[in-house]
């Protein structure tokens, strides 16, 4: 698998050079979200604000009615919970064109409860006028910042930093999921990094005799449900989610709802944070503990269609293996 | 656009609107009319340059919130004029000042007395606490502290564009217990932001009572030096001083005006009530008469003819 190295870094770069209404702001995490050379190389549009999410938030809305596009750069947990009220009145109300760049989703940061953004999907998806994204690869993180800065109006963004594996060769884009496998035994709904670990699950799935109907989401808000409907109604057993988010409010919320208001009576098993916070540790170790991982998917999938696979961990292939501290960043914040 | 009248006799008829519909309401931000009515009348009679209003007299209704679906969604802007490059912009911090702000708006021939009849009518964009879509109003700052935020961006960005015009923001005190406030000052610091200037009423009232009592803020003026800011106090009823302190220099700094005001300036039979000024609202038709015909003597003005019950 291909591996890219800091594809936000060379996207946001790209961009915000040919667009100078573009800027790009910092909270004090500005080599931490991957813009440290972009403030290097490009200060005249780059603002630093310093540890105050709050005033970012409504001086993000300032600029927006000047007519600048300001691009928010924290960690997403930074960006919902201590300034909601600033995120509502000042950018979410009035539509202003804020982005807002939220690194380190769910258990992708070994920095434990306050920096794991778990609910962040749930938060965001209700807030009327705002969109909400999240990239699950090199090319959808590389392809989500023209098409969030698209949007006329505020955009949440999940967005993968470091090294980061290439799943797809089209750009993401807005309102399309994606169909990775269309089997007819179980339907699998993913988001972000979960994509990466449910591909692995359907390789040794497929391999054991169960047919796997795959959507990937990068669109997570607006949601088109009718399509999710169709894709579930299509299968013999019924669906998993898998997301590395609570799955209260997360994309198993949002199927839920989707076949509850369809009238289509299929299982469910939602596979996520399962009203819990986490701790700090590895991503994997994180995965594996709270059951976000391809092998929890096997056994969900197992599960639903009534049918031992004899699928072990060791068929799972070629788990990608990461240290929590790697050389991009010691302290691996 | 500048104002026949002098802004002293704009600031009386403030007062004398917001009293006559707080008597005939039996209630109002009757306290905020006392401390902010030359502050008001300054900005909007020559403390800020604006250009003449773009909106009807008698405010429409309710034309429903931003949205991708409502694409004629406009805000309460353009009662302060177009957002053309030279002209100053405005925000109402205090949100909650809003009859006061309209009662200015009718004073200064931008609004006509009739809006204030929608005042606080389900339906109406004269809402009570100042809502975007509400007269002169162009953010919502109902959740205080953001203003000055929200205020430090723009001006940002107005400088950046090379626009003439300014940003001022109007205050109130006790938004200096939110610590958005303060990473706005410093901000606006750290960036140089001296196209923004703030008015600031100090009158040391707040909801729960007395800012003393609910919470003491200490010397504000040290507290925004010390963060880099340029502020100066005035008396919040004498227009010349506060002339004179708008135009203090602030190159390089936003500039705050302190503005100590009393929440009782020109209604003192409100003391009566003291420290429950934030909304005043009769405890019976007897003090609301006895006001009635209390006030109106110190404004000099006949009481308002009140229905019998």
């Amino acid at each position: 698998m291909e591996m890219v190295n800091r594809p936000y870094a060379a996207a946001f770069e790209a961009h915000a050079v040919r667009h100078p209404e573009v800027l790009c702001l910092s909270a004090d995490l500005t080599s931490s979200c991957e813009v440290d050379g972009f403030r290097d190389r490009h200060p005249g549009q780059f603002l630093s604000l310093g540890m105050a999410e709050q005033n970012m938030m409504s001086f993000a809305g300032g600029l927006g009615m000047a007519g600048f596009r300001p691009f928010l750069h924290s960690f997403g947990v930074f960006l919902y919970r201590r300034p909601h009220d600033q995120l509502i009145a000042s950018v979410a109300y009035p539509r202003r064109r804020v982005r807002l760049m939220g690194f380190l989703p769910g258990v992708t940061t070994p920095g434990g409860m306050t920096h794991q953004a778990i609910e962040d999907i749930a938060v965001m998806r209700t807030i009327p006028n705002m969109t909400v994204l999240e990239a699950g690869d090199a090319t959808e993180v590389e392809s989500i910042v023209a098409e969030a800065d698209a949007v006329d109006g505020p955009v949440y963004c999940r967005i993968l930093r470091g090294s980061v594996p290439r799943l797809f060769d089209t750009p993401l884009r807005l309102g399309r999921m994606r169909v990775l496998a269309e089997g007819t035994d179980v339907l699998v709904v993913t988001a972000g990094i979960a994509t990466e670990e449910a591909m692995r699950a359907r390789a040794a799935l497929d391999r054991a005799g169960v047919s796997v109907r795959h959507l990937h989401l990068s669109t997570l808000k607006p949601f088109d449900p009718a399509p999710i409907v169709d894709h579930a109604a299509s299968v013999r057993h019924g669906v998993v989610t898998l997301e590395n988010h609570l799955v209260a409010g997360g994309i198993g919320s949002m199927v839920a709802e989707a076949l509850a208001e369809a009238g289509l009576g299929k299982p469910l098993v939602r596979l996520g944070l399962q009203d819990t916070y986490a701790h700090g540790g590895s991503r994997p170790y994180l995965m594996r503990h709270y059951g976000l991982d391809a092998l929890a998917l096997v056994r969900a999938v197992e599960r639903l269609a009534g049918q031992d696979t004899g699928i072990a961990e060791a068929d799972l292939s070629a788990v990608r293996l990461e240290s929590v501290h790697s050389a991009a960043k010691a302290e691996a914040l | 656009m500048r104002n026949e009248r002098s802004t002293e006799d704009v600031a009386r008829g403030i007062r004398r609107r917001v009293f006559e519909h707080s008597i005939r309401n039996n209630g109002g931000y009757l306290s905020q009319a006392c401390s902010a009515a030359e502050q008001l009348a300054f900005l909007y009679t020559e403390g800020l340059t604006l250009g003449p209003s773009t909106r009807p007299l008698v405010p429409p209704p309710f034309a429903g919130v931003p949205s991708a679906a409502n694409p004629g969604y406009v805000t309460g802007a353009g009662y302060n004029g177009p957002a053309a490059p030279g002209y100053d912009r405005l925000f109402i911090a205090p949100a909650h000042y809003a009859l006061v702000a309209y009662a200015c708006l009718i004073e200064v021939g931008r609004m006509a007395p009739e809006g204030l009849e929608q005042f606080n009518r389900d339906g109406s964009s004269v809402e009570m606490i100042g809502a975007e879509h509400s007269p002169g109003m162009e953010v919502h700052n109902g959740t205080l502290g953001i203003g000055l935020s929200t205020a430090a961006g723009l001006a940002w960005g107005r400088k950046r564009r090379g626009e003439a015009g300014r940003v001022c923001v109007f205050m109130s005190d006790g938004e200096v217990q939110e610590g958005q406030t303060w990473e706005a000052v410093q901000a606006a610091c750290h960036h140089r932001i001296d196209n923004l200037w703030a008015i600031m009423d100090v009158n040391r009232q707040q909801c729960d009572g007395a800012m003393d009592d609910v919470m003491a803020v200490g010397d504000i003026a040290a507290k925004l030096r010390a963060f880099g800011a340029v502020a100066v106090e005035a008396d919040a009823h004498d227009v010349g001083a506060l002339r004179e302190a708008a135009a203090t220099p602030h190159e390089g700094r936003p500039l705050i005006v302190l503005a100590r005001s009393s929440p009782t300036k020109g209604m003192e039979s409100l003391m009566s009530r003291f420290p429950r000024l934030h909304y005043v609202r009769f405890s019976s038709e007897a003090e609301r008469a006895a006001m009635n015909e209390s006030i109106a003597a110190e404004l000099g003005i006949p009481p308002v003819p009140l229905e019998a019950h």
